[in-house]
């Protein structure tokens, strides 16, 4: 058997693929691809192996692409990815996730959730979440009103996590009919009610490994684990420099590490601390955190991480990637302990996703 | 016929598309609505919902801007063109 990796990037100026074998250090680089359009999620189809690539031109709108070729031709759609013709205009896909039922859901601007049967052929809208009670309460943060996190639960097909900045977590239990805020516990400092039921600015989540009832989200307001599904969360930020960054991600074995990287704040040009560029992470569900800076520059690095821009793939030990909004790519191959630059540049860096194929 | 002129850009999305084509006179959304047929989901990449074209799309018809509702005449020609934008990113 052979395994070969792949680094999925996202940018606005198209998508661009890195190969490498499973040392994942001698890499080959091809792009930009999807025809320069702004991409802002790339992942892999586990049903089909297509890549699918999200995102949104300004002259063009939104589209989802695919690729059943790991890259060398696209086709793209947007068949049904709309409010409807009175509606407002769907601007650009922001997130893709894969359901355990092979279904590919799509997270878009102006917020809300789209379903696709056939691998992202054609789109069905997901009503319920845009009935929610608090959709006229919703108000756009920074980078618009953007439903970026999607987070199906593993077996039940009936739950499904998103996350949408500035308004929060949301989980429907009856397959998207309904969505309950799933909030409690998480600040909203910006806010004059400091705990409302919606209006947290999530910033990323992602699931534990094997305990999909735990959940880890990095917010505009502190870091956050819950072992009830969202139904209340716990903050853990004590130990990490900032409670503010975007990225978040979770080992895909062991349910109580993860992986952060602070920004220096909100109001105070976020990028990171004291421009010493670190990822942090935890092995004991937050309970401590542990900077790792080795290889990575420790002055004068003027860096900042999106939402969407560090993955881990699943080899032994784990790696990480994490690409900068100046377009760095930079990875590690021993779970988070020490960095090498894999290309330095590429345009911002939107969205990072890392893929092991065994063939 | 009617004569269209795609763009460069458009093109790219719909590989071995070209750049003119005969179309039955009409409409400006009908001429795109007829394209639509023969290269399916350029619609989509030109008009948004309402329908109404998409902020950054122009067309001309005969050497003057239109909308959807503009005639297009037996002999005219038309220009989908992106309008000249960005700087941004």
């Amino acid at each position: 058997m052979t395994t070969r990796t792949m680094l999925l990037v996202g940018t606005p100026k198209g998508a661009f693929v890195l190969q490498s074998d499973a040392t994942r250090t001698d890499w080959s680089l091809q792009g930009p691809m999807c025809e320069g359009w702004p991409i802002h999620d790339i992942i892999v189809d586990p049903t089909s192996g297509a890549i699918l690539a999200a995102g949104g031109s300004p002259w063009y709108g939104p589209a989802v692409f695919r690729s059943n070729d790991r890259g060398a031709t696209w086709t793209h759609s947007s068949v049904g990815l709309t409010y409807g013709e009175g509606a407002e205009a769907i601007k650009t896909v922001w997130s893709l996730a894969v359901g355990p039922d092979g279904a590919v859901l799509a997270g878009v601007e102006p917020a809300g959730l789209f379903r696709s049967e056939d691998g992202g052929v054609t789109w069905a809208h997901v009503s319920g979440l845009t009935e929610q009670p608090s959709r006229s309460t919703w108000q756009p943060g920074a980078g618009g009103l953007i439903l970026h996190t999607i987070v199906p639960h593993p077996t039940d097909l009936d739950r499904t996590w998103v996350g949408i900045s500035a308004v929060g977590v949301f989980e429907t239990r009856d397959g998207g009919t309904t969505w309950l805020p799933r909030n409690s516990g998480v600040r909203a400092d910006f806010n004059p009610e400091p705990n409302p039921v919606t209006g947290q600015c999530v910033h990323k989540f992602a699931a534990a490994a094997g305990q999909p009832e735990t959940l880890y989200q990095q917010n505009h307001c502190g870091v956050y684990r819950t072992d009830d599904g969202g139904e209340h969360w716990a903050e853990i930020t004590l130990g990490l420099p900032s409670q503010f960054g975007f990225p978040l991600v979770t080992d895909p074995r062991d349910p109580d590490t993860a992986w952060v990287i602070p920004l220096n704040g909100d109001d105070r040009g976020r990028y990171m601390p004291d421009a010493s560029a670190a990822v942090w992470r935890t092995h004991d569900r937050g309970q401590s955190w542990i900077r790792s800076g080795e290889g990575l520059p420790q002055e004068n690095a003027y860096l900042s991480v999106l939402r969407e821009a560090m993955a881990r793939d699943t080899l032994e030990p784990v790696g990480i990637t994490f690409g900068t909004a100046t377009g760095q790519l930079w990875q590690s191959v021993d779970a988070g302990v020490s960095w090498d630059l894999v290309t330095a540049d590429l345009p911002a860096i939107w969205s990072v996703e890392s893929v092991v194929l065994d063939s | 016929m009617s004569t269209v002129n795609l763009p460069r850009s458009l093109l790219a999305l719909f590989p071995g598309v070209t750049k003119r084509h005969e179309v039955a006179p009409g409409t400006v959304a009908s001429v795109i609505d007829e394209l639509d047929g023969s290269i399916p989901g350029l619609r989509a990449r030109l008009l948004q919902e309402g329908p109404t074209l998409r902020p950054h799309i122009n067309v001309f018809v005969d050497g003057e801007p239109g909308d959807l509702e503009t005639p297009v005449g037996a002999t005219s020609v038309v220009h989908v063109i992106p309008a000249v934008s960005g700087g941004s990113t």
